[in-house]
């Protein structure tokens, strides 16, 4: 599927859409949150970026680790201590990797979920990004098994992530700092469940 | 004696929330954690890790956070540092912290600290 320099590229990629979408994330965080999602994520992918030309050559795991420490040290947010576990655990689950299968991205996104729901105490249906991921790597999985084709299984992931940021919309939230807004965030898409879903867009598009 | 540290989104309310207990504690060792390494609004993995051992002893140390990601990355410090006496206390961080430095100044154990702190979840102000 694809390797460790592929990964630095995508990780460049998905940093280059962070800081794109930095605006957006922050309006959506603005209405239910504290509003520094799009600023926060585009600080922590700006010291990711700086720190990807000293992992040229490195393994998978290593890469992946080394994202997750740096964005638990800069993010400064809730998404620094959620997306810095996944990206750690999915580094566990990559350790001494170059290559990396379809099967082993699904253990790794896996592991990456357990992390999040670890750290967060969270779960499904309480409108956080856990609503993005958990059905879209069920499809991914569903699809993958079907076809046996990685393309196809990631335009099914990001399709489901898509439909998890409606469902957010749809939903009151009981967990995070939209939870003091309650019944108010219903109409309005989780941030989290957001930049995932574009974190997953642009994997798709580079495999 | 106890230390206690004080995580907070904010710089400001970290260090005033400090100064606020030591009114009544002068003696209790505490440190401030609060915002970004600029200052700005957040919360910092380094500046809890430098709080932690600027005032750590074998008496241990309470740590109380305000919400969201003060709690998620005081977790993730306390991973990192592995096995020291060390406790998150669930608590308003205002009132827990001046009823945890009272009873550390007073020389109580980590555990009666912790639950001094708890203390101010249920204790009526009127």
């Amino acid at each position: 599927m694809t390797d460790s320099k592929k990964v630095i590229e995508i990780l460049k990629a998905i940093g280059d859409k962070i800081q794109e979408q930095k605006e957006f994330l922050t309006e959506l965080d603005n209405v239910i949150g504290d509003g520094d999602h799009g600023i926060n994520m585009a600080r922590g992918f700006g010291e990711v970026e700086k720190k990807l030309p000293t992992l040229d050559g490195k393994d998978v795991g290593t890469i992946l680790k080394t994202t997750g420490m740096t964005l638990v040290s800069t993010v400064g947010g809730a998404s620094g201590p959620l997306y810095g576990t996944a990206f750690m655990k999915a580094g566990m689950a990559g350790a001494g990797k170059n290559e990396i299968e379809m099967t082993d991205f699904l253990k790794m996104l896996d592991d990456a979920t357990e992390g999040i729901k670890m750290r967060g105490k969270a779960t499904t249906g309480e409108k956080t990004m856990l609503d993005a991921i958990v059905p879209s790597i069920d499809a991914m999985k569903a699809e993958y098994e079907a076809s046996k084709d990685a393309k196809k299984a990631l335009a099914a992931g990001v399709k489901a992530a898509k439909e998890g940021v409606e469902y957010t919309k749809t939903i009151a939230a009981t967990k995070g700092r939209a939870c003091y807004v309650g019944e108010r965030s219903i109409g309005h898409q989780d941030p989290g469940a957001t930049s995932y879903t574009m974190m997953l867009t642009v994997i798709s598009e580079m495999i | 004696m106890v230390g206690l540290v004080i995580v907070s989104h904010s710089e400001k309310l970290a260090e005033s929330v400090v100064e606020l207990a030591a009114l009544m504690a002068p003696e209790t060792p505490m440190a401030a954690a609060g915002g970004m390494d600029d200052g700005g609004f957040g919360t910092s993995y380094e500046k809890i890790y430098n709080a932690i051992n600027s005032i750590y002893t074998e008496d241990g140390i309470a740590i109380l956070m305000d919400l969201g990601s003060a709690v998620m990355t005081t977790e993730m410090v306390l991973e990192e540092m592995g096995d020291r006496k060390i406790k998150m206390v669930d608590c308003p961080v205002v009132e827990g912290a001046i009823s945890a430095a009272v009873d550390a100044a007073g020389g109580g154990s980590l555990e009666s600290v912790v639950d001094s702190a708890k203390m101010a979840r249920t204790m009526n102000k009127f």
